[in-house]
């Protein structure tokens, strides 16, 4: 069974793509980083919040197998590939509580690999 | 040859609570009217679908589960007329990682099912059969993956949408099926067996093929199409446009309505009501009249 463990914009602090060879342009506000770690057959973190609106990068790991990130509600979906860190860039568009999935079949228990995305105003 | 009546059948068959769906295009008044010469090589006939057969799980969904499988070919070989062919929609087995157990399964779930009467029996590999090894394992036991056969004026497509883990039938698999259509009549009488849904059914519980819409777009011009597929372990009828798609019930447990409880965990084992929610069907092909009679059977519980 999944434990619940969540993750939130605000708490999450990493940030990314802060250049340093553009100190004469206005910084720009860097977006935030959730690291979403996926094996078989759970994500650490598998609640994550968001706010709807506000650009966020999910950054994902496996030290398993191939496996997908799937929020068919809000329109993404990656493939998470062992060795690689993958990048997936959001922008919420609409408020409400979104399954997120494993669409590559990993073994048993690939039907339970699920968690949620909540989305605030 | 004989000509197959429902109505007989389906008293031989004793389907007393049977639920009878008839499903199936009647053809319009003057569309493909077919000349005498046609017609007198169509003959009505019947099929039976079992499907999501997971040999080798284990687990309080389904305590019997060491012997569904063996009931269910039993029942079928106690239908008073035994079917033209039967057809495995997928998942004969439960999937492991192990690829010796993986054989050890598929060879088990080979000899069960020798047992059965009829001996024109086509398979269908699903996900847990084929995804973990794209397929190799399977076809060692079972041959292709996807295939096509004719059967007394119908014309039979396989498609496997399980062999590629990410569920997608493939640009080469794809460009198959459109040659294969592009060799048949307009208005032929086509049948599709896939272990998937071919649309969108619940894409958040992975009830869906990635690149079905393009297997759907390639049915579509033919008037005559119907879908049978497995995998969401219950009865479900949908249209896309003209083309009815049927899931059938699993023999292992059931699972939820699309999107009715959070989770796509199994339902519980109803031990007031073993085998509740179970069962397989037997497909009567009005070939004439373009209609498939589609008839739910339980497992017998003894």
């Amino acid at each position: 069974m999944n434990s619940n463990i969540r993750a939130t914009v605000i708490a999450v602090a990493f940030f990314i793509g802060l250049g340093t060879g553009a100190a004469h342009v206005a910084a720009q506000p860097a977006e935030p980083v959730i690291k979403i770690t996926a094996k078989k057959f759970d994500y650490t973190p598998n609640q994550v919040t968001l706010k709807k609106g506000v650009p966020v990068v999910l950054e994902f790991t496996t030290a398993d197998v191939l496996m997908g990130f799937n929020v068919s509600d809000l329109g993404v979906r990656a493939d998470i590939i062992p060795g690689k860190v993958v990048r997936l860039r959001i922008v919420p568009d609409k408020a409400g509580t979104f399954t997120f999935f494993c669409d590559i079949f990993c073994g048993s228990g690939h039907e339970d690999m699920t968690g949620t995305i909540t989305v605030v105003e | 040859m004989k000509k197959f009546d429902r109505r007989g059948f389906l008293k031989l068959a004793g389907l007393g609570g049977g639920v009878v769906f008839a499903s199936g295009l009647v053809r319009l008044a003057g569309a493909a009217d077919r000349t005498a010469g046609q017609s007198a090589a169509y003959d009505d006939f019947y099929f039976v679908q079992l499907s999501d057969t997971h040999w080798g799980f284990e687990g309080p969904p389904n305590p019997d589960a060491k012997v569904t499988l063996k009931k269910a070919v039993a029942a079928v070989n106690g239908l008073a007329e035994q079917p033209d062919f039967i057809v495995f929609t997928g998942d004969l087995t439960h999937t492991t990682d192990d690829p010796k157990e993986r054989r050890k399964r598929l060879a088990e779930f080979r000899d069960i099912v020798a047992d059965l009467k009829v001996k024109n029996v086509r398979f269908i590999p699903g996900e847990h059969d084929a995804s973990l090894d794209k397929g190799e394992a399977y076809q060692e036991f079972f041959g292709k993956t996807h295939y096509t056969f004719d059967h007394k004026g119908v014309h039979f497509i396989v498609l496997d949408n399980v062999s590629d883990p990410a569920a997608n039938i493939g640009e080469a698999q794809l460009q198959w099926l459109a040659a294969d259509l592009k060799q048949l009549p307009k208005d032929a009488n086509i049948v599709v067996f896939t272990h998937r849904p071919l649309f969108d059914l619940y894409p958040q519980w992975d009830w869906a093929t990635r690149d079905g819409a393009k297997a759907v777009e390639l049915l579509m011009p033919h008037p005559h199409v119907t879908v049978f597929y497995g995998h969401i372990h219950q009865e479900h009828h949908h249209m896309t446009g003209h083309i009815p798609h049927h899931a059938a019930k699993s023999l292992i447990f059931p699972l939820p309505a699309p999107g009715s409880q959070p989770k796509r965990a199994p339902l519980p084992w109803d031990a007031a009501h073993p085998y509740k929610g179970l069962g397989y069907r037997s497909v009567e092909a009005e070939v004439k009249k373009d209609e498939y009679v589609i008839t739910e059977l339980p497992v017998p519980k003894g």
